[in-house]
């Protein structure tokens, strides 16, 4: 089994961040992981995505064509990958940015304002974690309780914005169960 | 140890650390300057010493005389970088001292581009520099490979007091896999005292050494070259690598591929076999030595009818591959050198294509 997760956007959405997180968990939860990021000349602001690959077994090839789901940030993310998504994949959609859908029937979308949830949580800095949150809450892919434990750590040297990024999960989990 | 999640860059440095490399020059390139952005905070903290030289070129010169002096040292570049450094690599070789070199291989020829490539197959394994000399290439296919090589690599370099390098691409230094760092290849320096300018004070012997490649003798030169050129055969004997995959089925094609073309043809074989196609892989883990006797029998095997050499290069490891089969099955090549990786769906379609 195994499950590949495109997360893109802008520079600067914290893309690679939330996926080194969702990577991180699911390594200490035993699985095989790889994350891969696109490194080509990207200026600043421009299109960033990285593919996390999470399996059972060694992994092979981490080059992914069509990933089982996508984290969508932005809108020229969404319309470049959105039509490469394996069927009955997760399509996330940053609805703060993102005015338009995917258009697949195939697909399950799951539409957060991710932007209003961190400001409401308390800072609009916490976005995406807000999405990783509502993602991993609807794709079920690690135990939510290690993904935070993984966030504290990555944050532990700015402890005192840890209860903002905790607050904002919580609230990303909670959206993502009630819609 | 428990496993980390760390990029193959990074992993690299910290592998160097471990393995006791207090010794690391560099000068930045994409796709692997987190190698020393990783070395700059972390080896003042062992009391190593970083510095950047004002070019690769001066860097390849801070290597040999920090190697002659007996020091474990490395530098890490791509492509370009080090074809400025292959002049010094040639000295260092010829002068036999042991250095380690990582080459994170980006897109060529010329400045090409800064995306995962396979183009320096030749430069690693025929040469680079001039003269009659090789380097012992070590070639990994993920981040965990790339931290054990890097630590053999030391001890290797030692054995052989020679250049040792490690051949990986931009997708193994920028990805990020779970690592840990074998304590076992980690190796106590060796004694360098009969060789090394590593200062009189330090050793019983009152010889002073010399580190040098000029020989204007003809005769002494041919001998200093056999003396190479054994160092070379027992490498042959004594450190081939290599993985054979598959290749206990009775498979009808064969691949020879390494590094993170070695991965996406994994995944092809996988998902052949789920349609009842065998297909094995030879993936030289070593490019030099070359596991040329694995090659033959792998492809002599009774079911074997061809053989395809798979790079992200113009088709380059094929020549070795051709030498090995010695024309006793048909050879033939598949490659993409302009930073896309094929897809294991490529793959496929070009097995199929050949049964």
């Amino acid at each position: 089994m195994q499950t590949e997760i495109k997360f893109a956007g802008f520079g600067g959405q914290g893309i690679l961040l939330s996926a080194k997180l969702l990577a991180y968990a699911a390594m200490k939860q035993g699985s095989f992981v790889a994350w891969v990021p696109s490194y080509g000349p990207e200026m600043r602001g421009g299109t960033a995505y990285c593919t996390v690959v999470i399996s059972d077994k060694l992994i092979g090839s981490p080059i992914i064509k069509n990933p089982t789901h996508l984290v969508a940030m932005n809108r020229p993310s969404l319309e470049k990958f959105s039509d490469t998504v394996k069927p009955g994949g997760i399509v996330f959609i940053n609805s703060s940015l993102i005015p338009v859908r995917s258009n697949r029937k195939d697909i399950i979308e799951l539409v957060v304002p991710i932007n209003e949830i961190a400001a409401a949580a308390g800072s609009v800095r916490a976005a995406n974690i807000v999405a990783l949150a509502a993602f991993n809450a609807k794709a079920k892919l690690v135990d939510p309780d290690l993904l935070k434990d993984c966030i504290k750590e990555e944050f532990s040297a700015k402890a005192k914005i840890i209860p903002l990024n905790m607050k904002a999960f919580d609230e990303g989990v909670n959206f993502a169960d009630n819609n | 140890m428990a496993k980390v999640l760390m990029k193959g860059n990074e992993a690299i440095g910290e592998a160097a650390i471990r393995a006791g490399c207090k010794n690391y020059f560099a000068y930045p390139i994409t796709p692997q300057s987190e190698v020393a952005e990783y070395l700059v905070k972390r080896l003042p903290e062992v009391d190593g010493v970083f510095l950047q030289g004002e070019s690769e070129v001066a860097v390849g010169y801070m290597i040999f005389g920090a190697a002659g002096a007996g020091e474990r040292v490395m530098t890490t570049s791509s492509s370009p970088g080090i074809s400025l450094m292959s002049e010094a690599i040639s000295y260092i070789a010829a002068a036999q001292c042991p250095a380690v070199f990582v080459n994170i291989v980006r897109c060529g020829p010329g400045l090409g581009g800064i995306l995962p490539a396979q183009g320096d197959y030749f430069q690693a394994t025929k040469g680079g520099g001039h003269g009659d000399y090789h380097l012992l290439v070590l070639a990994p296919d993920g981040v965990q490979e790339a931290v054990e090589m890097t630590m053999q690599a030391f001890t290797l370099a030692e054995k052989y007091r020679g250049p040792v390098m490690i051949l990986g691409d931009g997708l193994i230094g920028q990805m990020m896999e779970p690592v840990e760092f074998p304590e076992d290849l980690a190796t106590a320096p060796s004694n360098k005292d009969d060789w090394a300018t590593n200062g009189m004070s330090t050793r019983k012997s009152k010889k002073r050494n010399l580190v040098k490649s000029l020989y204007l003798d003809p005769t002494e030169l041919n001998a200093h070259n056999l003396n190479l050129k054994a160092k070379y055969d027992q490498m042959k004997r004594e450190e081939i690598q290599f993985e054979a995959y598959n290749a206990d089925a009775d498979y009808k094609v064969l691949i020879t591929s390494y590094g993170t073309m070695s991965r996406v043809c994994r995944t092809a074989i996988d998902l052949l076999k789920e349609e009842g196609i065998e297909v094995a892989m030879l993936r030289p883990k070593t490019l030099f030595p070359f596991p040329e006797k694995a090659v033959f029998e792998a492809a002599t095997k009774k079911s074997c009818k061809s053989v395809i050499s798979i790079e992200m290069s113009m088709g380059q490891m094929v020549e070795d591959v051709e030498r090995c089969v010695k024309g006793q099955r048909p050879v033939e090549f598949y490659g993409e050198c302009g930073g896309d990786i094929p897809s294991p769906e490529k793959i496929i379609d070009i097995i199929k294509a050949m049964i």
